[in-house]
Protein backbone atom coordinates (compact mmCIF):
# COMPACT_ATOMS: atom_id res chain seq x y z
CA UNK A 1 0.00 0.00 0.00
CA UNK A 2 1.08 3.06 -1.30
CA UNK A 3 0.35 5.03 1.94
CA UNK A 4 -0.15 2.68 5.00
CA UNK A 5 -0.16 6.14 7.47
CA UNK A 6 -2.54 7.53 5.88
CA UNK A 7 -4.97 4.71 5.88
CA UNK A 8 -4.41 3.65 9.44
CA UNK A 9 -4.95 7.25 10.46
CA UNK A 10 -8.20 7.02 8.24
CA UNK A 11 -9.46 3.87 10.16
CA UNK A 12 -8.57 5.12 13.61
CA UNK A 13 -11.73 7.78 12.88
CA UNK A 14 -14.02 5.36 10.88
CA UNK A 15 -13.49 2.75 13.76
CA UNK A 16 -14.28 5.23 16.67
CA UNK A 17 -17.69 6.99 14.52
CA UNK A 18 -18.92 3.42 14.08
CA UNK A 19 -18.32 1.77 17.37
CA UNK A 20 -19.85 4.88 19.07
CA UNK A 21 -22.92 5.08 16.84
CA UNK A 22 -23.47 1.22 17.16
CA UNK A 23 -23.50 1.52 21.11
CA UNK A 24 -25.81 4.48 20.73
CA UNK A 25 -27.78 2.51 18.38
CA UNK A 26 -28.60 -0.15 21.48
CA UNK A 27 -30.77 2.35 22.80
CA UNK A 28 -33.20 2.25 20.49
CA UNK A 29 -36.42 1.62 22.20
CA UNK A 30 -34.67 1.85 25.26
CA UNK A 31 -34.37 5.98 25.98
CA UNK A 32 -35.48 7.23 29.77
CA UNK A 33 -38.15 9.23 27.36
CA UNK A 34 -38.71 9.60 23.40
CA UNK A 35 -37.40 12.67 22.92
CA UNK A 36 -33.87 11.44 24.18
CA UNK A 37 -34.43 7.99 22.34
CA UNK A 38 -34.81 9.91 19.14
CA UNK A 39 -31.97 11.86 20.31
CA UNK A 40 -29.15 9.08 20.92
CA UNK A 41 -30.48 7.30 17.74
CA UNK A 42 -29.98 10.85 15.80
CA UNK A 43 -26.53 11.25 16.83
CA UNK A 44 -25.96 7.54 16.17
CA UNK A 45 -27.05 7.93 12.34
CA UNK A 46 -24.78 11.07 12.18
CA UNK A 47 -22.01 9.10 13.68
CA UNK A 48 -22.70 5.83 11.38
CA UNK A 49 -22.90 8.28 8.55
CA UNK A 50 -19.31 9.97 9.22
CA UNK A 51 -18.27 6.29 9.35
CA UNK A 52 -18.90 5.92 6.08
CA UNK A 53 -17.21 8.63 4.68
CA UNK A 54 -14.05 7.78 6.49
CA UNK A 55 -14.39 3.81 5.34
CA UNK A 56 -15.12 4.76 1.78
CA UNK A 57 -12.23 6.65 1.38
CA UNK A 58 -9.99 4.10 3.50
CA UNK A 59 -10.87 1.22 1.08
CA UNK A 60 -9.79 3.75 -1.44
CA UNK A 61 -6.62 4.26 -0.40
CA UNK A 62 -6.20 1.02 0.31
CA UNK A 63 -7.02 0.14 -3.62
CA UNK A 64 -6.97 -3.60 -3.27
CA UNK A 65 -11.07 -3.00 -4.80
CA UNK A 66 -12.71 -3.51 -1.07
CA UNK A 67 -15.51 -1.93 0.31
CA UNK A 68 -16.62 0.75 3.40
CA UNK A 69 -18.15 -2.86 3.76
CA UNK A 70 -15.13 -5.03 3.89
CA UNK A 71 -13.63 -2.43 6.51
CA UNK A 72 -16.55 -2.30 8.92
CA UNK A 73 -18.03 -6.67 8.85
CA UNK A 74 -15.16 -8.10 8.01
CA UNK A 75 -12.35 -6.98 10.17
CA UNK A 76 -11.47 -8.31 13.74
CA UNK A 77 -11.45 -6.65 17.21
CA UNK A 78 -7.01 -6.46 17.02
CA UNK A 79 -7.86 -4.65 13.52
CA UNK A 80 -9.70 -2.28 14.80
CA UNK A 81 -8.32 0.85 16.04
CA UNK A 82 -10.89 3.00 17.76
CA UNK A 83 -10.01 4.35 21.30
CA UNK A 84 -11.31 2.28 24.15
CA UNK A 85 -13.73 4.89 25.45
CA UNK A 86 -16.16 4.37 22.69
CA UNK A 87 -16.18 0.78 23.22
CA UNK A 88 -17.18 1.12 26.84
CA UNK A 89 -20.59 -0.20 27.78
CA UNK A 90 -23.94 2.01 27.73
CA UNK A 91 -24.41 1.94 31.36
CA UNK A 92 -26.87 4.07 32.53
CA UNK A 93 -28.00 7.40 31.31
CA UNK A 94 -25.58 9.92 33.00
CA UNK A 95 -22.56 6.77 31.80
CA UNK A 96 -24.03 7.50 27.98
CA UNK A 97 -24.31 10.95 28.21
CA UNK A 98 -20.66 11.38 30.18
CA UNK A 99 -18.82 9.24 27.45
CA UNK A 100 -20.67 11.10 24.65
CA UNK A 101 -19.83 14.40 26.30
CA UNK A 102 -15.75 13.13 26.18
CA UNK A 103 -16.18 12.01 22.90
CA UNK A 104 -18.04 15.26 21.58
CA UNK A 105 -15.42 17.48 23.43
CA UNK A 106 -12.90 15.83 21.53
CA UNK A 107 -14.90 15.88 17.86
CA UNK A 108 -15.41 18.75 17.59
CA UNK A 109 -12.29 20.55 17.89
CA UNK A 110 -10.69 17.29 15.72
CA UNK A 111 -12.80 18.22 13.07
CA UNK A 112 -12.27 22.08 13.43
CA UNK A 113 -8.44 21.01 13.22
CA UNK A 114 -8.92 19.06 10.41
CA UNK A 115 -10.16 21.30 8.02
CA UNK A 116 -6.54 22.71 7.81
CA UNK A 117 -5.23 19.11 6.60
CA UNK A 118 -3.45 19.16 3.62
CA UNK A 119 -5.32 16.07 2.16
CA UNK A 120 -8.11 17.81 0.47
CA UNK A 121 -10.51 14.49 0.94
CA UNK A 122 -9.87 14.64 4.99
CA UNK A 123 -10.36 18.55 5.06
CA UNK A 124 -13.94 17.99 3.40
CA UNK A 125 -14.82 15.02 5.75
CA UNK A 126 -13.91 17.08 8.49
CA UNK A 127 -15.68 20.35 6.88
CA UNK A 128 -19.20 18.28 6.71
CA UNK A 129 -18.49 16.43 10.22
CA UNK A 130 -17.78 19.10 12.23
CA UNK A 131 -20.85 21.04 12.02
CA UNK A 132 -22.59 17.52 13.29
CA UNK A 133 -20.24 17.58 16.25
CA UNK A 134 -20.96 20.97 17.07
CA UNK A 135 -24.81 20.05 17.58
CA UNK A 136 -24.03 16.67 19.66
CA UNK A 137 -21.97 18.72 21.80
CA UNK A 138 -24.50 21.08 22.50
CA UNK A 139 -27.06 18.34 23.96
CA UNK A 140 -24.23 16.48 25.49
CA UNK A 141 -22.70 19.37 27.39
CA UNK A 142 -26.38 20.41 28.05
CA UNK A 143 -27.35 16.68 29.39
CA UNK A 144 -23.75 16.44 31.87
CA UNK A 145 -25.12 19.93 33.65
CA UNK A 146 -28.62 19.26 33.77
CA UNK A 147 -27.92 15.63 35.64
CA UNK A 148 -24.75 16.82 37.19
CA UNK A 149 -26.23 20.06 38.56
CA UNK A 150 -29.70 18.05 39.03
CA UNK A 151 -31.26 16.20 41.90
CA UNK A 152 -29.17 14.50 44.45
CA UNK A 153 -30.14 11.22 42.34
CA UNK A 154 -28.42 12.34 39.16
CA UNK A 155 -25.85 14.43 40.90
CA UNK A 156 -24.31 10.85 42.30
CA UNK A 157 -24.90 9.11 38.84
CA UNK A 158 -22.88 12.02 37.03
CA UNK A 159 -20.36 11.75 39.90
CA UNK A 160 -20.14 8.12 39.54
CA UNK A 161 -20.03 8.54 35.33
CA UNK A 162 -16.93 10.46 35.54
CA UNK A 163 -15.01 8.32 38.18
CA UNK A 164 -15.49 5.20 35.68
CA UNK A 165 -15.06 6.74 32.83
CA UNK A 166 -12.35 9.70 33.33
CA UNK A 167 -9.48 7.13 32.94
CA UNK A 168 -10.58 6.97 29.22
CA UNK A 169 -10.30 10.47 28.35
CA UNK A 170 -6.66 10.16 28.05
CA UNK A 171 -6.03 8.15 25.07
CA UNK A 172 -7.82 10.67 22.58
CA UNK A 173 -5.83 13.16 23.36
CA UNK A 174 -2.27 11.32 23.28
CA UNK A 175 -0.85 10.59 19.97
CA UNK A 176 0.24 7.05 18.73
CA UNK A 177 2.60 6.63 16.33
CA UNK A 178 0.05 6.77 12.99
CA UNK A 179 -1.16 10.15 14.42
CA UNK A 180 2.45 11.77 15.38
CA UNK A 181 3.07 10.81 11.63
CA UNK A 182 0.07 12.18 10.04
CA UNK A 183 0.52 15.57 12.25
CA UNK A 184 3.85 16.06 10.81
CA UNK A 185 3.16 15.25 7.44
CA UNK A 186 0.57 18.10 7.56
CA UNK A 187 -2.73 15.16 7.07
CA UNK A 188 -3.27 14.91 10.79
CA UNK A 189 -3.83 17.41 13.62
CA UNK A 190 -1.57 18.02 16.32
CA UNK A 191 -3.59 16.74 19.25
CA UNK A 192 -1.47 18.94 21.79
CA UNK A 193 -3.07 21.89 20.73
CA UNK A 194 -6.09 20.08 20.81
CA UNK A 195 -5.89 18.83 24.01
CA UNK A 196 -5.70 22.37 25.66
CA UNK A 197 -8.67 23.39 24.27
CA UNK A 198 -10.66 20.07 25.31
CA UNK A 199 -9.59 20.14 28.97
CA UNK A 200 -10.34 23.83 28.97
CA UNK A 201 -14.22 23.21 27.89
CA UNK A 202 -14.30 19.91 29.92
CA UNK A 203 -13.55 22.21 32.76
CA UNK A 204 -16.00 25.06 32.21
CA UNK A 205 -19.07 22.36 31.58
CA UNK A 206 -17.93 20.34 34.58
CA UNK A 207 -17.70 23.53 36.71
CA UNK A 208 -20.85 24.95 35.76
CA UNK A 209 -22.47 21.08 36.34
CA UNK A 210 -21.01 20.95 39.90
CA UNK A 211 -19.17 18.21 39.33
CA UNK A 212 -15.48 17.64 40.39
CA UNK A 213 -12.93 17.12 37.58
CA UNK A 214 -10.57 13.85 39.14
CA UNK A 215 -7.37 14.27 39.79
CA UNK A 216 -5.84 11.48 38.14
CA UNK A 217 -4.27 11.71 34.70
CA UNK A 218 -3.92 7.94 34.31
CA UNK A 219 -5.09 7.01 31.32
CA UNK A 220 -6.08 3.29 29.87
CA UNK A 221 -4.92 3.01 26.26
CA UNK A 222 -4.23 0.45 23.23
CA UNK A 223 -7.65 1.03 21.82
CA UNK A 224 -5.64 2.88 19.03
CA UNK A 225 -3.24 0.20 17.87
CA UNK A 226 -5.49 -2.76 18.72
CA UNK A 227 -5.73 -3.53 21.86
CA UNK A 228 -8.87 -3.45 23.08
CA UNK A 229 -10.87 -4.30 26.06
CA UNK A 230 -13.28 -7.40 25.90
CA UNK A 231 -16.51 -5.37 25.11
CA UNK A 232 -14.97 -5.05 21.77
CA UNK A 233 -15.68 -8.71 20.60
CA UNK A 234 -18.98 -8.67 21.89
CA UNK A 235 -20.28 -5.64 19.97
CA UNK A 236 -18.48 -6.91 16.74
CA UNK A 237 -20.30 -10.25 16.94
CA UNK A 238 -23.58 -8.73 17.31
CA UNK A 239 -22.70 -5.55 14.65
CA UNK A 240 -20.96 -8.55 12.20
CA UNK A 241 -23.27 -11.55 12.47
CA UNK A 242 -25.06 -10.91 9.40
CA UNK A 243 -21.73 -11.06 7.20
CA UNK A 244 -20.32 -13.13 8.63
CA UNK A 245 -23.24 -15.90 9.00
CA UNK A 246 -24.35 -15.16 5.29
CA UNK A 247 -21.40 -13.74 3.86
CA UNK A 248 -21.95 -11.26 0.67
CA UNK A 249 -25.71 -10.99 1.63
CA UNK A 250 -27.46 -7.96 0.64
CA UNK A 251 -30.42 -6.28 1.79
CA UNK B 1 -32.60 15.74 -29.31
CA UNK B 2 -30.31 18.47 -28.00
CA UNK B 3 -30.14 18.19 -24.07
CA UNK B 4 -29.82 21.84 -22.27
CA UNK B 5 -29.10 21.97 -18.48
CA UNK B 6 -32.55 23.87 -18.37
CA UNK B 7 -34.47 20.83 -19.57
CA UNK B 8 -32.65 18.39 -16.70
CA UNK B 9 -33.29 20.95 -14.33
CA UNK B 10 -37.02 21.19 -14.84
CA UNK B 11 -37.35 17.73 -14.76
CA UNK B 12 -35.51 17.81 -11.50
CA UNK B 13 -37.50 20.21 -9.94
CA UNK B 14 -40.35 17.06 -10.02
CA UNK B 15 -37.65 15.22 -7.65
CA UNK B 16 -38.75 15.23 -3.97
CA UNK B 17 -37.22 14.67 -0.77
CA UNK B 18 -38.80 11.50 0.08
CA UNK B 19 -38.78 12.51 4.31
CA UNK B 20 -40.75 16.12 2.58
CA UNK B 21 -42.14 15.74 -0.29
CA UNK B 22 -42.92 18.91 -0.90
CA UNK B 23 -39.81 20.32 -1.65
CA UNK B 24 -37.84 19.49 -4.39
CA UNK B 25 -34.09 18.46 -4.33
CA UNK B 26 -33.39 21.98 -6.26
CA UNK B 27 -35.57 23.78 -3.17
CA UNK B 28 -33.30 21.87 -1.08
CA UNK B 29 -29.91 22.87 -2.58
CA UNK B 30 -28.56 19.76 -2.76
CA UNK B 31 -28.25 19.49 -6.58
CA UNK B 32 -24.70 21.39 -6.49
CA UNK B 33 -24.74 21.63 -10.66
CA UNK B 34 -25.65 19.81 -13.96
CA UNK B 35 -23.02 19.29 -16.51
CA UNK B 36 -23.90 18.01 -20.04
CA UNK B 37 -20.94 16.27 -22.13
CA UNK B 38 -21.13 15.42 -25.07
CA UNK B 39 -22.01 11.17 -24.75
CA UNK B 40 -23.02 11.62 -21.25
CA UNK B 41 -25.03 14.43 -18.05
CA UNK B 42 -23.44 14.17 -14.82
CA UNK B 43 -25.88 15.20 -11.89
CA UNK B 44 -23.53 16.60 -8.64
CA UNK B 45 -25.33 15.89 -5.00
CA UNK B 46 -23.99 16.73 -1.92
CA UNK B 47 -25.51 15.38 1.49
CA UNK B 48 -27.74 17.15 3.44
CA UNK B 49 -26.42 15.07 6.67
CA UNK B 50 -23.86 12.56 6.56
CA UNK B 51 -26.17 9.53 7.96
CA UNK B 52 -29.20 10.84 5.91
CA UNK B 53 -30.98 7.88 5.20
CA UNK B 54 -32.88 10.10 2.29
CA UNK B 55 -30.05 10.33 0.05
CA UNK B 56 -29.50 6.59 -1.29
CA UNK B 57 -33.44 6.91 -2.24
CA UNK B 58 -32.69 10.47 -3.72
CA UNK B 59 -30.24 9.49 -6.13
CA UNK B 60 -32.65 6.69 -7.12
CA UNK B 61 -35.27 8.81 -7.97
CA UNK B 62 -32.93 11.63 -9.60
CA UNK B 63 -31.58 8.10 -12.04
CA UNK B 64 -35.65 7.30 -12.17
CA UNK B 65 -36.91 10.42 -13.49
CA UNK B 66 -34.20 11.13 -15.75
CA UNK B 67 -34.52 8.02 -17.74
CA UNK B 68 -37.78 7.72 -17.94
CA UNK B 69 -37.06 11.08 -19.78
CA UNK B 70 -34.72 9.64 -22.20
CA UNK B 71 -31.29 10.91 -20.56
CA UNK B 72 -30.04 7.21 -20.62
CA UNK B 73 -26.34 8.06 -20.64
CA UNK B 74 -26.02 9.15 -16.83
CA UNK B 75 -23.36 9.99 -14.13
CA UNK B 76 -25.01 11.11 -10.85
CA UNK B 77 -21.48 12.00 -8.20
CA UNK B 78 -21.82 12.88 -4.76
CA UNK B 79 -19.53 15.53 -3.39
CA UNK B 80 -18.96 16.30 0.22
CA UNK B 81 -17.08 19.88 -0.33
CA UNK B 82 -18.69 22.41 0.26
CA UNK B 83 -20.58 21.20 3.11
CA UNK B 84 -24.40 21.38 2.31
CA UNK B 85 -25.96 24.31 4.14
CA UNK B 86 -29.36 25.41 4.76
CA UNK B 87 -28.34 29.03 3.13
CA UNK B 88 -28.64 26.64 0.22
CA UNK B 89 -32.57 26.24 0.69
CA UNK B 90 -34.46 28.26 -1.76
CA UNK B 91 -37.17 30.77 -0.83
CA UNK B 92 -39.66 28.95 -2.41
CA UNK B 93 -38.96 26.21 -0.83
CA UNK B 94 -38.81 27.64 2.55
CA UNK B 95 -42.42 28.71 1.79
CA UNK B 96 -43.48 25.09 0.78
CA UNK B 97 -41.84 24.00 3.99
CA UNK B 98 -44.28 26.64 6.41
CA UNK B 99 -47.38 25.98 4.17
CA UNK B 100 -46.49 22.01 4.85
CA UNK B 101 -46.52 22.53 8.27
CA UNK B 102 -42.80 22.78 8.93
CA UNK B 103 -41.23 26.11 10.38
CA UNK B 104 -38.58 26.65 7.79
CA UNK B 105 -34.84 27.44 8.88
CA UNK B 106 -34.14 31.13 10.65
CA UNK B 107 -30.64 31.67 10.17
CA UNK B 108 -31.41 35.24 11.33
CA UNK B 109 -32.61 34.36 14.25
CA UNK B 110 -32.77 30.68 15.29
CA UNK B 111 -33.85 31.77 19.04
CA UNK B 112 -37.16 32.98 17.13
CA UNK B 113 -39.07 30.54 15.34
CA UNK B 114 -42.58 31.54 14.32
CA UNK B 115 -45.35 28.69 14.48
CA UNK B 116 -45.89 27.68 10.99
CA UNK B 117 -49.82 26.61 12.20
CA UNK B 118 -50.70 29.51 14.19
CA UNK B 119 -47.74 32.16 13.00
CA UNK B 120 -47.37 32.84 16.58
CA UNK B 121 -43.63 33.63 17.77
CA UNK B 122 -44.57 32.47 21.19
CA UNK B 123 -43.04 29.12 20.67
CA UNK B 124 -40.46 26.51 22.59
CA UNK B 125 -38.15 24.15 21.96
CA UNK B 126 -38.96 20.04 23.09
CA UNK B 127 -35.94 18.90 21.83
CA UNK B 128 -32.91 19.19 19.84
CA UNK B 129 -33.30 16.36 18.08
CA UNK B 130 -36.86 15.90 15.72
CA UNK B 131 -38.42 12.69 13.21
CA UNK B 132 -35.34 13.22 11.26
CA UNK B 133 -31.53 14.57 11.06
CA UNK B 134 -32.42 17.98 9.68
CA UNK B 135 -35.11 18.80 12.10
CA UNK B 136 -36.39 19.81 15.43
CA UNK B 137 -39.20 19.79 17.92
CA UNK B 138 -41.12 22.97 19.15
CA UNK B 139 -44.31 23.67 20.42
CA UNK B 140 -46.48 26.43 19.95
CA UNK B 141 -47.63 28.01 23.59
CA UNK B 142 -50.80 29.65 21.94
CA UNK B 143 -52.04 27.10 19.63
CA UNK B 144 -50.75 24.49 21.95
CA UNK B 145 -49.32 22.30 18.57
CA UNK B 146 -46.25 20.58 18.29
CA UNK B 147 -44.28 21.48 15.41
CA UNK B 148 -41.17 20.53 13.52
CA UNK B 149 -38.57 23.07 12.86
CA UNK B 150 -36.26 22.91 9.36
CA UNK B 151 -33.21 23.61 11.91
CA UNK B 152 -30.39 25.59 10.45
CA UNK B 153 -27.15 23.69 9.51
Amino acid sequence: MKNQNLFHYTLQHADNCLILGQRLGEWCGHGPILEQDIAMTNISLDLIGQARMWYQYAAEIQGEGKTEDDLAYLRDAWDYRNVLLVEQPNGDFAKTIFRQFLFDSYSCYFYEALMNSSDEHLAAIAAKSHKEALYHIKWSADWVVRLGDGTEESHERMTAAVAELWPYSGELTKANKTEAEASKDGIGIDLQALKERRDAKIREVLTEAALTIPESTYAHEGGKDGRHTEHLGYILADLQFLQRAYPGLEW
Amino acid sequence: MVISKDYILDLLENVSDPEIPVISVLDLGIVRDVIIYDSYVEVIITPTYSGCPAMLEIEKEINNALKKNGILELKITTVLSPAWTTEWMSEEGKLKLKEYGIAPPNPTNPEDIECPQCGSKNTKLLSEFGSTACKSLYKCNDCLEPFDYFKCH
